[in-house]
Protein backbone atom coordinates (compact mmCIF):
# COMPACT_ATOMS: atom_id res chain seq x y z
CA UNK A 1 0.00 0.00 0.00
CA UNK A 2 1.60 3.26 -0.96
CA UNK A 3 0.34 5.04 2.30
CA UNK A 4 -0.19 4.33 5.95
CA UNK A 5 -3.46 5.02 6.91
CA UNK A 6 -4.09 4.53 10.90
CA UNK A 7 -7.47 4.62 12.30
CA UNK A 8 -7.27 7.19 15.48
CA UNK A 9 -5.68 5.22 18.11
CA UNK A 10 -2.37 6.28 19.88
CA UNK A 11 -0.25 6.40 17.45
CA UNK A 12 3.68 6.52 16.81
CA UNK A 13 4.73 8.57 13.97
CA UNK A 14 7.54 6.95 12.27
CA UNK A 15 11.09 8.82 12.67
CA UNK A 16 9.88 12.19 14.62
CA UNK A 17 8.81 13.92 17.52
CA UNK A 18 6.07 15.71 18.06
CA UNK A 19 5.60 19.49 18.52
CA UNK A 20 2.05 20.19 19.18
CA UNK A 21 -0.68 17.60 21.05
CA UNK A 22 -4.05 17.48 22.46
CA UNK A 23 -5.18 15.40 24.66
CA UNK A 24 -9.26 14.77 24.92
CA UNK A 25 -10.36 18.04 24.08
CA UNK A 26 -13.77 19.04 24.65
CA UNK A 27 -15.30 22.47 23.31
CA UNK A 28 -18.86 23.97 24.05
CA UNK A 29 -20.45 26.62 23.20
CA UNK A 30 -22.97 27.35 25.08
CA UNK A 31 -24.56 23.91 24.40
CA UNK A 32 -23.22 23.37 20.95
CA UNK A 33 -20.48 20.59 21.27
CA UNK A 34 -18.02 22.04 19.23
CA UNK A 35 -15.67 19.21 19.95
CA UNK A 36 -15.20 16.10 21.93
CA UNK A 37 -12.71 14.28 23.62
CA UNK A 38 -10.68 15.15 20.54
CA UNK A 39 -6.64 13.91 20.80
CA UNK A 40 -4.34 14.80 18.49
CA UNK A 41 -0.47 14.72 18.09
CA UNK A 42 1.19 17.07 14.91
CA UNK A 43 5.04 15.75 14.29
CA UNK A 44 7.68 18.41 14.35
CA UNK A 45 8.90 20.17 10.97
CA UNK A 46 5.81 18.75 9.43
CA UNK A 47 2.34 19.68 8.03
CA UNK A 48 -0.36 18.45 9.57
CA UNK A 49 -3.68 19.12 7.56
CA UNK A 50 -7.04 19.67 9.90
CA UNK A 51 -9.57 18.70 6.92
CA UNK A 52 -13.65 18.71 7.30
CA UNK A 53 -16.50 20.25 6.15
CA UNK A 54 -17.42 23.84 7.14
CA UNK A 55 -18.68 23.81 11.11
CA UNK A 56 -16.66 20.43 12.26
CA UNK A 57 -15.02 22.34 14.41
CA UNK A 58 -11.55 22.90 12.79
CA UNK A 59 -11.07 26.88 13.38
CA UNK A 60 -11.98 25.87 17.24
CA UNK A 61 -9.48 23.61 17.57
CA UNK A 62 -6.97 25.54 16.10
CA UNK A 63 -7.38 28.69 18.10
CA UNK A 64 -7.59 26.24 20.97
CA UNK A 65 -3.86 25.10 19.76
CA UNK A 66 -3.28 28.96 19.89
CA UNK A 67 -4.77 29.57 23.02
CA UNK A 68 -7.21 32.36 21.73
CA UNK A 69 -9.87 29.55 23.15
CA UNK A 70 -10.07 27.62 26.31
CA UNK A 71 -11.30 24.06 25.35
CA UNK A 72 -14.59 23.12 28.20
CA UNK A 73 -11.85 20.36 28.91
CA UNK A 74 -8.81 18.84 27.72
CA UNK A 75 -5.01 19.93 27.20
CA UNK A 76 -2.98 20.96 24.58
CA UNK A 77 0.78 20.53 25.19
CA UNK A 78 3.08 22.84 22.78
CA UNK A 79 6.72 21.00 23.27
CA UNK A 80 5.94 19.51 26.34
CA UNK A 81 4.44 22.67 27.88
CA UNK A 82 0.52 22.64 28.83
CA UNK A 83 -1.36 25.90 26.68
CA UNK A 84 -2.45 28.66 28.86
CA UNK A 85 -2.50 31.71 26.72
CA UNK A 86 -0.89 32.93 23.56
CA UNK A 87 2.43 32.40 23.43
CA UNK A 88 5.54 32.54 21.46
CA UNK A 89 6.27 29.32 20.80
CA UNK A 90 2.85 29.91 18.13
CA UNK A 91 2.00 32.34 15.23
CA UNK A 92 -1.03 32.86 13.07
CA UNK A 93 -2.50 33.52 10.05
CA UNK A 94 -6.04 34.02 9.98
CA UNK A 95 -8.38 33.27 7.38
CA UNK A 96 -9.69 37.16 7.02
CA UNK A 97 -5.68 38.09 7.09
CA UNK A 98 -6.79 40.51 10.00
CA UNK A 99 -4.53 43.23 9.03
CA UNK A 100 -4.78 46.41 10.56
CA UNK A 101 -6.14 48.91 7.88
CA UNK A 102 -4.46 51.79 8.80
CA UNK A 103 -1.25 50.65 8.94
CA UNK A 104 1.34 49.91 5.89
CA UNK A 105 2.36 46.56 5.10
CA UNK A 106 5.55 47.46 7.37
CA UNK A 107 3.93 47.96 10.51
CA UNK A 108 1.26 44.85 9.85
CA UNK A 109 4.60 42.60 9.31
CA UNK A 110 6.46 44.13 12.28
CA UNK A 111 3.18 44.28 14.40
CA UNK A 112 4.21 40.34 15.95
CA UNK A 113 7.71 41.93 17.07
CA UNK A 114 6.53 44.99 18.36
CA UNK A 115 4.17 43.58 20.81
CA UNK A 116 7.49 41.47 21.93
CA UNK A 117 9.13 44.83 22.43
CA UNK A 118 11.91 44.54 19.14
CA UNK A 119 13.12 47.85 18.67
CA UNK A 120 11.89 49.82 15.78
CA UNK A 121 14.87 49.20 13.53
CA UNK A 122 15.60 45.96 14.31
CA UNK A 123 11.97 44.98 13.74
CA UNK A 124 11.61 46.66 10.55
CA UNK A 125 15.01 45.00 9.35
CA UNK A 126 13.55 41.75 10.10
CA UNK A 127 9.95 42.93 8.50
CA UNK A 128 11.29 44.09 5.23
CA UNK A 129 13.44 40.33 4.60
CA UNK A 130 10.09 38.58 5.24
CA UNK A 131 7.99 41.24 3.48
CA UNK A 132 10.99 40.24 0.74
CA UNK A 133 10.60 36.58 1.12
CA UNK A 134 6.85 36.33 0.43
CA UNK A 135 7.55 38.42 -2.79
CA UNK A 136 5.96 41.98 -1.75
CA UNK A 137 9.51 43.82 -1.70
CA UNK A 138 8.65 47.28 -2.99
CA UNK A 139 5.03 47.23 -1.35
CA UNK A 140 6.65 48.20 2.78
CA UNK A 141 4.65 51.74 2.19
CA UNK A 142 1.60 50.30 1.03
CA UNK A 143 -1.56 49.80 2.67
CA UNK A 144 -3.72 46.65 2.57
CA UNK A 145 -6.45 48.40 0.77
CA UNK A 146 -4.44 48.66 -2.10
CA UNK A 147 -3.43 45.45 -2.34
CA UNK A 148 -5.73 42.07 -3.68
CA UNK A 149 -6.57 39.01 -1.21
CA UNK A 150 -3.26 37.12 -2.19
CA UNK A 151 -0.87 39.96 -1.54
CA UNK A 152 -2.58 40.90 1.77
CA UNK A 153 -2.24 37.23 2.66
CA UNK A 154 1.06 37.25 1.95
CA UNK A 155 1.40 39.97 4.41
CA UNK A 156 -0.62 37.97 7.27
CA UNK A 157 2.18 35.06 6.18
CA UNK A 158 5.03 37.19 6.43
CA UNK A 159 3.89 38.77 9.97
CA UNK A 160 3.62 35.08 11.18
CA UNK A 161 6.65 34.23 9.99
CA UNK A 162 8.65 37.16 11.52
CA UNK A 163 8.33 36.30 14.76
CA UNK A 164 10.24 33.12 14.71
CA UNK A 165 7.47 30.82 16.25
CA UNK A 166 8.05 27.28 16.18
CA UNK A 167 4.72 26.66 15.08
CA UNK A 168 2.39 28.09 12.64
CA UNK A 169 -1.50 28.00 12.98
CA UNK A 170 -2.77 28.73 9.56
CA UNK A 171 -6.73 28.78 9.44
CA UNK A 172 -7.62 28.02 5.58
CA UNK A 173 -5.42 30.85 4.76
CA UNK A 174 -5.87 30.06 1.11
CA UNK A 175 -9.77 30.07 1.00
CA UNK A 176 -9.89 33.68 0.17
CA UNK A 177 -7.96 34.35 -2.67
CA UNK A 178 -8.79 33.05 -6.26
CA UNK A 179 -7.75 29.76 -7.91
CA UNK A 180 -4.25 30.19 -9.73
CA UNK A 181 -2.97 32.55 -6.66
CA UNK A 182 -4.09 29.56 -4.38
CA UNK A 183 -1.90 27.26 -6.34
CA UNK A 184 0.95 29.64 -6.31
CA UNK A 185 -0.02 29.71 -2.26
CA UNK A 186 0.42 25.68 -2.01
CA UNK A 187 3.75 25.94 -3.98
CA UNK A 188 5.24 28.33 -2.42
CA UNK A 189 4.11 26.43 1.13
CA UNK A 190 5.58 23.38 0.35
CA UNK A 191 9.23 25.03 0.08
CA UNK A 192 8.06 26.92 2.98
CA UNK A 193 8.00 23.43 5.47
CA UNK A 194 11.05 22.21 3.45
CA UNK A 195 13.49 25.26 3.85
CA UNK A 196 12.00 26.25 7.17
CA UNK A 197 12.27 23.94 10.61
CA UNK A 198 8.90 24.59 11.65
CA UNK A 199 5.78 22.67 12.78
CA UNK A 200 2.57 23.59 10.27
CA UNK A 201 -0.67 23.38 11.18
CA UNK A 202 -2.63 23.66 8.45
CA UNK A 203 -6.54 23.99 8.44
CA UNK A 204 -8.45 23.72 5.02
CA UNK A 205 -11.50 22.26 3.56
CA UNK A 206 -10.14 21.27 0.58
CA UNK A 207 -9.58 17.99 0.04
CA UNK A 208 -6.93 18.68 -3.00
CA UNK A 209 -5.39 21.54 -0.94
CA UNK A 210 -4.85 19.19 1.63
CA UNK A 211 -3.79 16.04 0.64
CA UNK A 212 -1.05 18.32 -1.94
CA UNK A 213 0.26 20.07 0.93
CA UNK A 214 0.51 17.83 4.24
CA UNK A 215 2.67 15.42 5.57
CA UNK A 216 0.01 14.25 7.86
CA UNK A 217 -3.72 14.76 7.16
CA UNK A 218 -6.63 14.82 10.27
CA UNK A 219 -10.24 13.99 8.77
CA UNK A 220 -12.32 15.96 10.90
CA UNK A 221 -16.03 15.18 11.23
CA UNK A 222 -19.08 16.77 12.31
CA UNK A 223 -21.76 15.68 15.06
CA UNK A 224 -20.00 14.81 17.18
CA UNK A 225 -16.94 16.22 16.22
CA UNK A 226 -14.21 13.95 15.79
CA UNK A 227 -11.18 12.33 14.08
CA UNK A 228 -12.38 9.55 12.27
CA UNK A 229 -8.53 9.06 10.52
CA UNK A 230 -5.26 9.93 9.99
CA UNK A 231 -3.27 9.80 6.42
CA UNK A 232 -0.04 9.96 5.55
CA UNK A 233 0.72 10.59 2.17
CA UNK A 234 4.20 9.24 1.84
CA UNK A 235 6.14 9.30 -0.97
CA UNK A 236 4.88 11.61 -4.12
CA UNK A 237 6.35 14.76 -2.55
CA UNK A 238 9.81 13.83 -3.47
CA UNK A 239 8.15 13.79 -7.59
CA UNK A 240 8.66 17.22 -7.46
CA UNK A 241 5.75 19.96 -7.43
CA UNK A 242 4.92 19.48 -10.86
CA UNK A 243 4.01 16.29 -10.74
CA UNK A 244 2.63 15.43 -7.42
CA UNK A 245 -1.55 16.10 -9.29
CA UNK A 246 -0.99 13.72 -11.55
CA UNK A 247 0.64 10.91 -9.27
CA UNK A 248 -1.46 7.74 -8.94
CA UNK A 249 -0.97 8.02 -4.90
CA UNK A 250 -1.99 11.69 -5.07
CA UNK A 251 -4.99 10.95 -6.92
CA UNK A 252 -5.92 7.61 -4.93
CA UNK A 253 -5.66 9.57 -1.26
CA UNK A 254 -7.88 12.38 -2.94
CA UNK A 255 -10.18 9.81 -3.81
CA UNK A 256 -10.69 8.00 -0.69
CA UNK A 257 -10.82 11.05 0.98
CA UNK A 258 -13.88 12.05 -0.77
CA UNK A 259 -15.63 8.84 -0.43
CA UNK A 260 -15.18 9.02 3.50
CA UNK A 261 -16.31 12.64 3.29
CA UNK A 262 -19.05 12.41 1.08
CA UNK A 263 -21.76 10.83 3.55
CA UNK A 264 -21.39 13.93 5.83
CA UNK A 265 -22.03 16.64 3.27
CA UNK A 266 -25.47 17.16 2.18
CA UNK B 1 -11.25 40.21 -2.28
CA UNK B 2 -13.24 40.03 -5.56
CA UNK B 3 -10.83 42.33 -6.86
CA UNK B 4 -7.51 41.48 -7.48
CA UNK B 5 -4.57 44.03 -8.69
CA UNK B 6 -3.19 44.25 -11.54
CA UNK B 7 0.41 43.60 -11.11
CA UNK B 8 1.36 40.49 -10.39
CA UNK B 9 1.85 39.12 -7.10
CA UNK B 10 5.23 38.37 -7.46
CA UNK B 11 5.54 40.90 -9.96
CA UNK B 12 7.81 44.27 -9.57
CA UNK B 13 5.65 46.70 -8.04
CA UNK B 14 4.43 49.43 -9.39
CA UNK B 15 6.92 52.17 -7.41
CA UNK B 16 5.17 53.84 -4.85
CA UNK B 17 1.27 52.49 -4.96
CA UNK B 18 0.52 55.26 -2.04
CA UNK B 19 0.88 58.37 -4.30
CA UNK B 20 -0.94 60.12 -6.95
CA UNK B 21 -4.08 60.09 -5.99
CA UNK B 22 -3.30 61.85 -2.67
CA UNK B 23 -1.42 64.90 -3.46
CA UNK B 24 -4.02 66.48 -5.37
CA UNK B 25 -7.08 65.63 -2.99
CA UNK B 26 -6.72 68.79 -0.79
CA UNK B 27 -6.31 71.07 -3.16
CA UNK B 28 -9.41 70.22 -4.44
CA UNK B 29 -11.97 69.74 -1.51
CA UNK B 30 -10.60 73.17 -0.84
CA UNK B 31 -11.25 74.31 -4.26
CA UNK B 32 -15.02 72.55 -3.84
CA UNK B 33 -15.32 74.66 -0.15
CA UNK B 34 -14.48 78.11 -1.33
CA UNK B 35 -16.67 77.43 -4.39
CA UNK B 36 -19.74 76.11 -1.74
CA UNK B 37 -19.44 78.97 -0.06
CA UNK B 38 -19.40 81.05 -2.84
CA UNK B 39 -22.47 80.10 -3.54
CA UNK B 40 -23.97 80.23 -0.39
CA UNK B 41 -23.31 84.91 0.08
CA UNK B 42 -24.62 84.92 -3.56
CA UNK B 43 -27.51 83.62 -2.67
CA UNK B 44 -27.26 85.13 0.32
CA UNK B 45 -27.19 88.44 -1.15
CA UNK B 46 -29.61 87.93 -3.97
CA UNK B 47 -31.85 87.00 -0.75
CA UNK B 48 -30.95 90.35 1.09
CA UNK B 49 -31.96 92.36 -2.17
CA UNK B 50 -35.14 90.48 -2.87
CA UNK B 51 -35.48 91.61 0.08
CA UNK B 52 -37.35 88.18 1.25
CA UNK B 53 -38.19 89.88 4.18
CA UNK B 54 -37.71 93.25 5.81
CA UNK B 55 -35.60 92.04 8.75
CA UNK B 56 -33.02 90.00 6.26
CA UNK B 57 -30.22 92.12 5.24
CA UNK B 58 -27.84 91.32 2.51
CA UNK B 59 -24.31 89.41 2.94
CA UNK B 60 -22.54 92.97 2.33
CA UNK B 61 -24.44 94.73 4.86
CA UNK B 62 -23.91 91.65 7.13
CA UNK B 63 -20.32 91.91 6.19
CA UNK B 64 -20.24 95.35 6.84
CA UNK B 65 -21.49 95.56 9.70
CA UNK B 66 -18.69 92.48 10.88
CA UNK B 67 -16.60 94.95 10.13
CA UNK B 68 -17.49 97.65 12.32
CA UNK B 69 -17.87 95.41 15.16
CA UNK B 70 -14.35 94.37 14.42
CA UNK B 71 -12.60 97.58 14.12
CA UNK B 72 -14.43 98.88 17.36
CA UNK B 73 -13.59 96.07 19.59
CA UNK B 74 -17.11 94.99 20.24
CA UNK B 75 -16.46 91.81 19.04
CA UNK B 76 -13.36 90.98 20.63
CA UNK B 77 -14.38 91.95 23.96
CA UNK B 78 -18.14 89.87 23.07
CA UNK B 79 -15.81 86.87 21.95
CA UNK B 80 -13.31 86.79 25.47
CA UNK B 81 -16.66 87.08 27.05
CA UNK B 82 -18.81 83.79 25.00
CA UNK B 83 -15.40 81.83 24.52
CA UNK B 84 -14.85 81.05 28.30
CA UNK B 85 -18.01 78.95 28.49
CA UNK B 86 -17.70 77.60 24.66
CA UNK B 87 -13.68 76.69 25.35
CA UNK B 88 -14.37 75.45 29.00
CA UNK B 89 -17.28 73.16 27.93
CA UNK B 90 -15.98 71.56 24.95
CA UNK B 91 -12.59 70.71 26.36
CA UNK B 92 -14.78 68.91 29.17
CA UNK B 93 -17.15 67.03 26.73
CA UNK B 94 -14.67 65.99 24.56
CA UNK B 95 -12.05 64.64 27.20
CA UNK B 96 -14.39 63.32 29.72
CA UNK B 97 -16.94 62.11 26.87
CA UNK B 98 -14.18 60.53 25.19
CA UNK B 99 -13.04 58.96 28.26
CA UNK B 100 -16.40 58.23 29.49
CA UNK B 101 -17.01 56.78 25.91
CA UNK B 102 -14.23 54.07 25.97
CA UNK B 103 -15.32 53.09 29.43
CA UNK B 104 -18.77 52.56 28.29
CA UNK B 105 -17.70 50.84 25.48
CA UNK B 106 -15.32 48.54 26.88
CA UNK B 107 -17.52 47.45 30.02
CA UNK B 108 -20.85 46.38 30.22
CA UNK B 109 -21.31 47.70 33.22
CA UNK B 110 -20.64 50.72 32.82
CA UNK B 111 -22.62 51.04 29.33
CA UNK B 112 -25.87 49.74 31.59
CA UNK B 113 -24.79 52.73 34.44
CA UNK B 114 -23.70 55.33 32.13
CA UNK B 115 -25.56 54.71 28.61
CA UNK B 116 -29.14 55.81 29.79
CA UNK B 117 -27.97 58.91 31.31
CA UNK B 118 -26.53 60.15 28.27
CA UNK B 119 -29.44 58.80 25.78
CA UNK B 120 -32.04 61.21 27.83
CA UNK B 121 -29.63 64.30 27.83
CA UNK B 122 -29.79 64.15 24.32
CA UNK B 123 -33.24 63.66 23.72
CA UNK B 124 -33.80 66.21 26.92
CA UNK B 125 -35.23 69.62 25.83
CA UNK B 126 -32.26 72.21 26.61
CA UNK B 127 -34.93 74.85 26.68
CA UNK B 128 -36.65 73.57 29.42
CA UNK B 129 -33.66 72.18 31.76
CA UNK B 130 -32.26 75.51 31.58
CA UNK B 131 -34.28 77.10 34.54
CA UNK B 132 -33.78 74.12 36.71
CA UNK B 133 -29.68 74.50 35.73
CA UNK B 134 -30.07 78.26 36.63
CA UNK B 135 -31.74 77.89 39.69
CA UNK B 136 -28.99 75.41 41.13
CA UNK B 137 -26.41 76.88 39.44
CA UNK B 138 -27.21 81.17 39.18
CA UNK B 139 -26.41 82.57 35.58
CA UNK B 140 -22.64 82.57 35.93
CA UNK B 141 -20.11 80.89 33.91
CA UNK B 142 -20.96 77.22 35.62
CA UNK B 143 -24.47 77.40 34.18
CA UNK B 144 -23.19 78.39 30.75
CA UNK B 145 -20.55 75.64 30.78
CA UNK B 146 -23.13 72.40 31.64
CA UNK B 147 -25.22 73.87 28.95
CA UNK B 148 -22.81 73.33 26.48
CA UNK B 149 -21.97 70.27 28.09
CA UNK B 150 -24.96 68.63 27.97
CA UNK B 151 -25.00 69.91 24.43
CA UNK B 152 -22.11 68.46 23.50
CA UNK B 153 -20.82 65.56 25.43
CA UNK B 154 -23.71 63.06 24.38
CA UNK B 155 -23.05 62.38 21.21
CA UNK B 156 -19.49 61.95 22.00
CA UNK B 157 -19.99 59.23 24.26
CA UNK B 158 -22.45 57.42 22.78
CA UNK B 159 -20.18 57.68 19.13
CA UNK B 160 -16.74 56.50 21.37
CA UNK B 161 -18.90 53.98 23.16
CA UNK B 162 -20.32 52.45 20.10
CA UNK B 163 -17.19 52.51 17.81
CA UNK B 164 -15.26 50.75 20.89
CA UNK B 165 -18.10 48.38 20.54
CA UNK B 166 -17.60 47.42 17.15
CA UNK B 167 -13.94 47.35 17.06
CA UNK B 168 -13.82 44.23 14.38
CA UNK B 169 -13.25 41.11 16.92
CA UNK B 170 -10.90 39.20 14.15
CA UNK B 171 -8.40 42.80 14.80
CA UNK B 172 -8.39 42.24 18.71
CA UNK B 173 -8.04 38.28 18.40
CA UNK B 174 -4.99 39.01 16.01
CA UNK B 175 -3.47 41.48 17.99
CA UNK B 176 -3.64 39.08 21.28
CA UNK B 177 -2.08 36.21 18.89
CA UNK B 178 0.61 38.46 18.61
CA UNK B 179 1.23 38.57 22.71
CA UNK B 180 -0.63 42.62 22.77
CA UNK B 181 -1.27 43.07 25.94
CA UNK B 182 -5.37 44.45 27.36
CA UNK B 183 -3.37 47.90 27.07
CA UNK B 184 -1.80 47.72 23.69
CA UNK B 185 -4.58 46.33 22.41
CA UNK B 186 -6.94 49.52 23.50
CA UNK B 187 -3.87 51.28 22.11
CA UNK B 188 -3.07 50.16 19.17
CA UNK B 189 -6.54 48.43 17.61
CA UNK B 190 -9.75 49.95 19.58
CA UNK B 191 -8.57 53.33 19.38
CA UNK B 192 -7.22 53.64 16.18
CA UNK B 193 -10.53 51.23 14.53
CA UNK B 194 -12.76 53.99 16.49
CA UNK B 195 -11.04 56.72 15.85
CA UNK B 196 -13.31 57.98 12.46
CA UNK B 197 -16.13 56.98 14.40
CA UNK B 198 -15.02 58.96 17.57
CA UNK B 199 -13.72 62.03 15.37
CA UNK B 200 -17.32 62.06 13.60
CA UNK B 201 -18.76 62.57 17.35
CA UNK B 202 -16.18 65.29 18.10
CA UNK B 203 -17.41 67.02 15.30
CA UNK B 204 -20.93 66.72 16.12
CA UNK B 205 -20.45 67.40 19.40
CA UNK B 206 -18.67 70.56 19.22
CA UNK B 207 -21.01 71.85 16.91
CA UNK B 208 -23.62 71.23 19.42
CA UNK B 209 -21.63 72.76 22.13
CA UNK B 210 -21.68 75.90 19.51
CA UNK B 211 -25.11 75.86 19.48
CA UNK B 212 -25.07 75.47 23.33
CA UNK B 213 -22.93 78.37 23.99
CA UNK B 214 -24.82 81.24 22.01
CA UNK B 215 -28.06 79.18 23.81
CA UNK B 216 -26.60 79.83 26.77
CA UNK B 217 -26.41 83.44 26.25
CA UNK B 218 -29.54 83.94 24.94
CA UNK B 219 -31.03 82.20 27.60
CA UNK B 220 -29.28 82.64 30.78
CA UNK B 221 -28.06 86.10 30.77
CA UNK B 222 -27.44 88.15 27.46
CA UNK B 223 -23.61 88.44 27.51
CA UNK B 224 -20.80 88.22 24.98
CA UNK B 225 -21.79 87.43 21.34
CA UNK B 226 -25.85 86.64 22.36
CA UNK B 227 -25.81 90.10 23.80
CA UNK B 228 -25.07 91.84 20.29
CA UNK B 229 -27.25 89.39 18.94
CA UNK B 230 -30.30 90.15 21.51
CA UNK B 231 -29.58 94.23 21.45
CA UNK B 232 -28.98 94.62 17.72
CA UNK B 233 -32.16 92.61 17.31
CA UNK B 234 -34.07 94.74 19.95
CA UNK B 235 -33.17 98.03 18.41
CA UNK B 236 -34.09 96.68 14.83
CA UNK B 237 -30.13 96.13 13.45
CA UNK B 238 -30.46 93.43 11.69
CA UNK B 239 -26.99 93.66 9.59
CA UNK B 240 -25.67 93.40 12.81
CA UNK B 241 -27.59 90.54 14.45
CA UNK B 242 -26.55 88.93 10.87
CA UNK B 243 -22.80 89.43 11.43
CA UNK B 244 -22.69 88.05 15.34
CA UNK B 245 -24.61 85.13 13.76
CA UNK B 246 -22.06 84.79 11.11
CA UNK B 247 -19.20 85.13 13.04
CA UNK B 248 -20.39 82.68 15.12
CA UNK B 249 -20.35 79.86 12.62
CA UNK B 250 -17.34 80.86 10.79
CA UNK B 251 -15.71 80.33 14.26
CA UNK B 252 -17.26 76.98 14.23
CA UNK B 253 -16.36 75.79 10.70
CA UNK B 254 -13.16 77.12 11.51
CA UNK B 255 -12.61 75.00 14.30
CA UNK B 256 -14.16 71.80 12.66
CA UNK B 257 -11.31 72.37 9.66
CA UNK B 258 -8.92 72.62 12.79
CA UNK B 259 -9.97 69.07 13.99
CA UNK B 260 -10.13 67.50 10.71
CA UNK B 261 -6.68 68.33 10.24
CA UNK B 262 -5.63 66.94 13.72
CA UNK B 263 -7.18 63.86 12.91
CA UNK B 264 -5.41 63.86 9.55
CA UNK B 265 -2.03 64.14 11.27
CA UNK B 266 -3.14 61.60 14.44
CA UNK B 267 -4.21 58.69 12.57
CA UNK B 268 -3.07 59.35 8.87
CA UNK B 269 -3.40 55.86 7.61
CA UNK B 270 -7.49 55.57 8.81
CA UNK B 271 -8.72 58.20 5.56
CA UNK B 272 -6.71 55.10 3.16
CA UNK B 273 -10.06 53.27 3.45
CA UNK B 274 -10.95 50.03 5.36
CA UNK B 275 -10.03 46.37 3.95
CA UNK B 276 -13.37 45.62 2.69
CA UNK B 277 -14.32 41.51 2.40
N1 LIG C 1 -18.36 31.83 19.03
C1 LIG C 1 -19.20 30.80 18.83
N2 LIG C 1 -20.37 30.71 19.51
C2 LIG C 1 -21.21 29.68 19.32
N3 LIG C 1 -21.00 28.68 18.46
C3 LIG C 1 -19.86 28.70 17.73
C4 LIG C 1 -18.91 29.76 17.88
N4 LIG C 1 -17.88 29.52 17.05
C5 LIG C 1 -18.18 28.37 16.42
N5 LIG C 1 -19.37 27.86 16.83
C6 LIG C 1 -19.97 26.60 16.39
O1 LIG C 1 -19.05 25.57 16.58
C7 LIG C 1 -19.00 24.73 15.46
C8 LIG C 1 -17.61 24.65 14.91
O2 LIG C 1 -17.25 25.91 14.38
P1 LIG C 1 -15.85 26.19 13.68
O3 LIG C 1 -14.77 25.77 14.59
O4 LIG C 1 -15.83 27.59 13.23
O5 LIG C 1 -15.92 25.20 12.44
P2 LIG C 1 -15.06 25.19 11.09
O6 LIG C 1 -13.89 26.09 11.27
O7 LIG C 1 -14.70 23.76 10.91
O8 LIG C 1 -15.96 25.64 9.99
C9 LIG C 1 -20.03 25.25 14.47
O9 LIG C 1 -21.20 24.49 14.60
C10 LIG C 1 -20.26 26.66 14.90
O10 LIG C 1 -21.59 27.03 14.64
MG1 LIG D 1 -13.35 27.80 10.09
Amino acid sequence: MAMSQIKPALVAVPGSDIAVSTRNITKFYGYVEALRDLSLEFPRGQLTSLLGPSGCGKTTLLKIIGGLLEPTSGEVEVNGQTVTGPGPDRAFVFQDFALLPWASVMRNVAFGLEMRGVGRSEREDIAARYIKEVGLAGFEKAYPHQLSGGMRQRVGLARALSVDAQVLLMDEPFSAVDEQTRRKFQEDLLSLVQNENKTFIFVTHSIEEAVYVSDQIAILLPRPSRVSEIIRPSNFREKGVDNIRRDPEYLDIVDQIWSSLRSYVE
Amino acid sequence: MRQVAPVSIAGAPPGAPTAGKRSIAPSRSLVLKILSAAILFGAWEIAGRIPVSYAFPTFVESMAALFRLAADGTLWTAYAETLQPLVVGVTISALLGIAIGLWVGLSEFFDWLFSPIFIVMQAAPLAALIPLLVLAYGIGLTSKVLVVCIMAMPVIVLNTASAVRNTPESMKEMARAYLATDLTILLKIIIPAASPVIFAGLRLGISAGFIGAILAELKITPTGVGDIITFSRSIADYPTMYAAIFSIILLAVLFLNLLEWIEAVLFKGNQRGYVSD
